[in-house]
C-alpha cells in the first residue's frame, strides 16, 4: 500500500481538473473530490464595459459554447433596456440557437461522451475516442458528423458574422434581417439535421440499449442520485432552450417551484468551498445542507436529464416519441440515473433539429423588422437560456449611460457542480475496493462526471477552456498511490 | 521522406482557437496529410514527455494559442520553444492578451472578492475564499495560486510568427500551415495576414466617404444599422481603419462594427493608441480642446480600443500602488 504507482509519470500540473481520491487504511474510498484549479474573473473586468458589448465579451468565456453566452447576454440586454424584440428577431435568435444546440449535442455524443458506450467503458484508452467510434460504426458516420456540423456552423456565420464569437445580438433584436437565400440555406441545414438526429437516435438504440450490460450500468446505484432538477419550460411545460419559465421538480418528481429568470436571486444561491475555484449552486428555498442528495438538500441538477425531468414532454413529434420511449424504459420520472444524460441529450438533439426546421419554414422569419430601439434608461437586466450543459444566467446592472457596474454569471456546469461532486465521490466509493485501481475502473469514475458534459472552462470562467484531467489516489497516510492523466 | 512535425498547444484560452482548427473540417485532413502532428492535447493522446523526448528544434512549427497566466503554461511555452524551429503565436490572446487580458485592469484580490464574496447569489457569511491549501475529510487539497497578470506569448518566449484573429480565420490557418511546412519561411516577426487595413476588404468600402467627418459617435444599440453603408459613416466606432485585414470583414458582414481582434498592421507599437487616434482623426471638431471633449464622450475607451490588446499595450496593466510592486511579475 505504501508503494507509489504512477501510471502516467507527469509532474502534477496547474490548470487541470483534478479528481483526488483518498483511501482509508483498509483501501476503500474515504472521500473523492473533484477540484477545479482556475478562475478568470469575467465578473470583475465586465465592470466599466458598455452593456451592448457584453454579448461579444462574455462569449469569450467559452469558444465551445459562445452562442449560449452571446444569447444569455443579449436577453439580459432586452431586460436591461426593457425592449421586446420583434417576432422575426426572436425567431432568428431561436433558429440560430437551435442550430447551435444540434451541433454541440452531436459533438458530445460522437466525440466526447459517446465513446464510453459505443466503444465500451472498459475498452483500451487509445480506443475510447472518435476514431474508436468510427471503427465501431463506420467512417461515413465520422464524415457525416463533420459535414452536418459544418453546414450548421456555416449558417450561423452567414447570419451572425462568425460561428465562433457571433456578433448579431443587440438589445431589442438582431443586427440584420434574414433574406430568402439564407432562409433556404437554413431550411436545407435543418432538413439534414432532422435526418441526422434520427440517425443518432438509431445509433444510440443499437449501441447502448441493445446491450443489456449498458442498461444495467446506466441504472446502477453507483451512478444514481436523488436530487432536485431545474430547466426552462414553455407554457405547456415542454422543454425549451431559448426562452421560457424556470421550473424545479423535487426528487419525488413533484413541481417544487416555477419562476421567471428575473427572480433567480430569490431561488438560486452559490456556496463557496476553500478547496476549489468552483462555486456550488443550491436552491435557497431548501438551503445548503452539505454534499448530500434527497429532498432535504438544496442540491439540484441541470442539463439534458434534468431538463427532461423538469418538463412534462417535448414540443415536437419525433422528440416526443423518443421522450416517451425514454420514460417507459427508465421511468417512472424523475429519472435519477446520471448516465441517462446521454440518452436525454440525443432526445434534445432531435427536438432542436425539429424546432430548427419549424423556424426555417416560418414565413415571418424573413420580415425585415428585426430591431426595437431602446427608449428606457438602463438599470438592471437578467437573461436566462438553456445552454447545452444546463441553465445559464447573466445578470447586469449599469449606470445611466449603460456602462456595467455589476455583472453576475451563473453558468450551466456550476448549477451541476454539487451533484457532479456527489457523483464522483459515490462512483469512486462504489467502484474502488481494497486499494485496487486500474485504468478501466478510473474511467468508470470519470464517466460519472463526463455524463454531465461538464465545461470546467465555463464554470470557473477559467483557463484553459477545456480542462484536462488528473486523477490522484492517495492512501490513508496521504502518499500518492496512483496518478492518471487524461488530456 | 519523413513529414515535418508540428504541435498545437493552448495556454489561457477559451477553446475557440481549437474549435477554429477543428472547423477546418476536410481541410484539416489535407493538412494532416502534409505533416505529422506530434502534440495536440485537445485531440490526441501524446503527452508532455513525448515533447520532452524530441530533439531540440525537431518540430518544424509549434502553434500556441492563449495568453500566459500560470507557471504550467509558461513551462510548456518554453519547452515548445526549445523543441521548435518556428513558434507561431496563434490568435488574439497569444499575440495581444485577448479579452481575458482585460483582467489586467484589476488586482487578483479584487477578482477573488467579486467572485466569492460580492456576487449577489453568493451565500458566504464567513468570507471563505479558495485557498492554496485546505484540510478536508480524508486529507489535504491544494490549488495553484491565482497569478497576478495576463501576459502575451512574446512577453514569455521568443516568437517567430503571428497568426491573428479571435479566432484566426480558417483560410489564414491553412495557408500559414502550408507555407511553414513547405519551407517557405517568411521573415521572422511576420504577421501571417495581409498587411493592409480591414477597410480594404470590407464590402462597404465603396461607401466610405473620401473625407469622413463624424460629429458625434453613436452606439450600436441606439440606432438602426444600414447593412450596406460604411459603419463609420453611420457614426459607429468601427475599428477597420486601424485593424489588419484577413477576416473578410466578418463582423461588418454580420452588420456590426469591427472591434479590432486582428490587431494592428506592421509598425504599430500600441494598437489601442493607434485605434484611438484613427477614430479621433475623424472627428469634426476644431482644436485640441474640442477633440478632447468629444473623445471624452466615448463610453469605455479601454474596452473599446484595448478590447483584445491591454497586456500587449505600453501600459500592460493598471498601475498599482508602489508598495505592492515587489509581488508583481513584470513583463519583460
Amino acid at each position: 500500500m505504501n508503494r507509489e504507482i504512477v501510471i502516467d509519470p507527469l509532474t502534477r500540473l496547474e490548470g487541470h481538473g483534478k479528481i483526488q481520491i483518498f483511501l482509508d487504511p483498509a483501501g476503500s474510498v474515504d472521500r473523492a473530490y473533484l477540484q477545479i484549479p482556475e478562475l478568470r474573473g469575467f465578473e470583475k473586468f465586465a465592470q466599466g464595459r458598455r452593456a451592448e458589448d457584453m454579448p461579444q465579451i462574455t462569449s469569450r468565456i467559452c469558444g465551445v459554447c459562445p452562442m449560449a453566452h452571446h444569447m444569455a447576454a443579449t436577453k439580459a440586454l432586452d431586460d436591461l433596456y426593457q425592449v421586446e424584440p420583434p417576432p422575426a428577431a426572436r425567431k432568428i435568435r431561436e433558429l440560430l440557437y437551435s442550430a447551435f444546440m444540434v451541433e454541440d449535442h452531436a459533438l458530445h455524443f460522437f466525440f466526447l461522451g459517446g465513446p464510453d458506450f459505443i466503444v465500451g467503458p472498459d475498452a483500451p484508452r487509445q480506443k475510447r475516442n472518435i476514431l474508436g467510434v468510427v471503427d465501431a460504426v463506420g467512417l461515413d458516420v465520422g464524415k457525416e458528423v463533420i459535414g452536418v456540423r459544418k453546414q450548421l456552423r456555416d449558417l450561423v456565420a452567414a447570419v451572425a458574422g462568425k460561428a465562433i464569437h457571433p456578433v448579431f445580438g443587440l438589445p431589442g433584436g438582431v443586427s440584420r434581417a434574414l433574406d430568402s437565400g439564407i432562409q433556404q440555406q437554413a431550411a436545407a441545414a435543418a432538413a439534414r439535421a432532422v435526418e441526422f438526429s434520427q440517425f443518432a437516435l438509431a445509433a444510440f438504440r443499437t449501441a447502448v440499449l441493445g446491450n443489456p450490460g449498458y442498461v444495467e450500468l446506466i441504472t446502477s446505484e453507483a451512478y444514481t442520485h436523488r436530487t432536485h432538477y431545474m430547466g426552462l419550460v414553455d407554457g405547456t411545460n415542454n422543454v425549451t432552450f431559448y426562452d421560457g419559465t424556470l421550473r424545479v421538480v423535487g426528487p419525488d418528481g413533484k413541481e417544487l417551484l416555477t419562476f421567471p429568470g428575473r427572480d433567480y436571486l430569490g431561488h438560486v444561491g452559490e456556496h463557496v468551498e476553500p478547496w476549489t475555484y468552483m462555486k456550488f449552486c443550491f436552491l435557497k428555498d431548501v438551503g445548503w445542507n452539505g454534499f448530500a442528495d434527497g429532498a432535504g438538500s438544496g442540491i439540484y441538477s441541470v442539463a439534458p436529464l434534468a431538463r427532461l425531468n423538469a418538463a412534462d414532454g417535448m414540443a415536437t413529434p419525433r422528440a416526443q416519441e423518443a421522450y416517451e420511449e425514454f420514460c417507459t424504459t427508465l421511468g417512472p420520472k424523475p429519472i435519477h440515473h446520471t448516465l441517462a444524460n446521454h440518452w436525454a441529450r440525443i432526445i434534445e438533439l432531435v427536438y432542436a433539429a425539429e424546432r430548427m426546421a419549424e423556424l426555417a419554414a416560418d414565413p415571418q422569419i424573413t420580415d425585415p423588422q428585426v430591431r426595437t430601439l431602446p427608449t428606457t434608461p438602463p438599470r438592471e437586466g437578467v437573461g436566462v437560456v438553456e445552454a447545452p450543459r444546463g441553465t445559464l444566467f447573466h445578470h447586469y446592472q449599469t449606470d445611466e449611460r449603460g456602462l456595467i457596474t455589476a455583472a453576475n454569471m451563473i453558468v450551466a456546469t456550476q448549477n451541476n457542480a454539487a451533484r457532479i461532486a456527489l457523483s464522483v465521490d459515490k462512483a469512486a466509493r462504489a467502484l474502488i475496493k481494497n486499494g485496487h485501481v486500474d485504468d478501466a475502473l478510473l474511467n468508470r469514475v470519470e464517466m460519472a462526471f463526463r455524463a454531465y458534459d461538464p465545461c470546467m472552462g465555463c464554470s470557473t470562467h477559467s483557463l484553459p477552456g477545456h480542462m484536462p484531467l488528473t486523477v490522484d489516489v492517495r492512501d490513508a497516510g496521504g502518499t500518492l498511490l496512483h496518478e492518471i492523466r487524461r488530456d | 521522406m519523413t513529414k515535418p512535425k508540428v504541435a498545437f498547444y493552448w495556454c489561457a484560452s477559451c477553446g475557440g482557437c481549437e474549435e477554429a482548427v477543428v472547423d477546418l473540417g476536410e481541410d484539416l485532413l489535407a493538412v494532416a496529410e502534409l505533416v505529422e502532428i506530434a502534440f495536440w492535447p485537445v485531440a490526441l493522446d501524446f503527452k508532455r514527455q513525448d515533447v520532452e523526448a524530441l530533439e531540440d528544434g525537431e518540430l518544424a512549427a509549434a502553434f500556441i494559442n492563449g495568453a500566459v497566466r500560470t507557471s504550467e503554461q509558461e513551462e510548456m511555452a518554453r519547452l515548445l520553444r526549445r523543441k521548435s524551429a518556428a513558434v507561431v503565436a496563434f490568435g488574439s490572446c497569444a499575440i495581444l492578451g485577448g479579452v481575458p487580458g482585460l483582467a489586467n485592469l484589476y488586482e487578483s484580490q479584487d477578482i477573488l472578492d467579486t467572485a466569492y464574496r460580492e456576487a449577489p447569489s453568493v451565500q458566504n457569511d464567513d468570507g471563505t475564499l479558495p485557498a492554496e491549501e485546505s484540510r478536508v475529510a480524508g486529507g489535504t487539497l491544494t490549488l495553484p495560486a491565482f497569478s497576478a497578470s495576463v501576459r502575451t506569448l512574446d512577453q514569455v518566449i521568443d516568437v517567430d510568427y503571428y497568426l491573428p484573429g479571435c479566432p484566426p480565420p480558417t483560410g489564414l490557418i491553412t495557408s500559414a500551415v502550408t507555407a511553414l511546412v513547405g519551407g517557405k519561411l517568411p521573415e521572422k516577426g511576420t504577421v501571417l495576414a495581409p498587411d493592409v487595413a480591414l477597410c480594404s476588404e470590407c464590402p462597404r468600402a465603396a461607401t466610405k466617404p473620401d473625407k469622413l467627418l463624424v460629429t458625434a459617435f453613436r452606439r450600436p444599440h441606439q440606432q438602426l444599422i444600414d447593412p450596406d453603408l460604411c459603419l463609420l459613416a453611420q457614426g459607429l466606432i468601427c475599428l477597420g481603419p486601424a485593424t489588419r485585414a484577413g477576416c473578410a470583414a466578418a463582423c461588418p458582414g454580420g452588420n456590426m462594427p469591427c472591434t479590432g481582434c486582428m490587431g494592428p498592421t506592421s509598425g504599430v507599437v500600441d494598437y489601442g493608441a493607434k485605434a484611438l487616434s484613427a477614430i479621433a482623426s475623424l472627428l469634426d471638431a476644431d482644436g485640441e480642446d474640442e477633440v478632447t471633449a468629444r473623445v471624452a464622450e466615448i463610453a469605455d475607451p479601454v474596452g473599446t480600443f484595448y478590447r483584445y490588446s491591454l497586456p500587449a499595450s505600453l501600459l500592460h496593466r493598471r498601475v498599482r500602488p508602489a508598495a505592492r510592486h515587489e509581488e508583481e511579475e513584470v513583463a519583460p
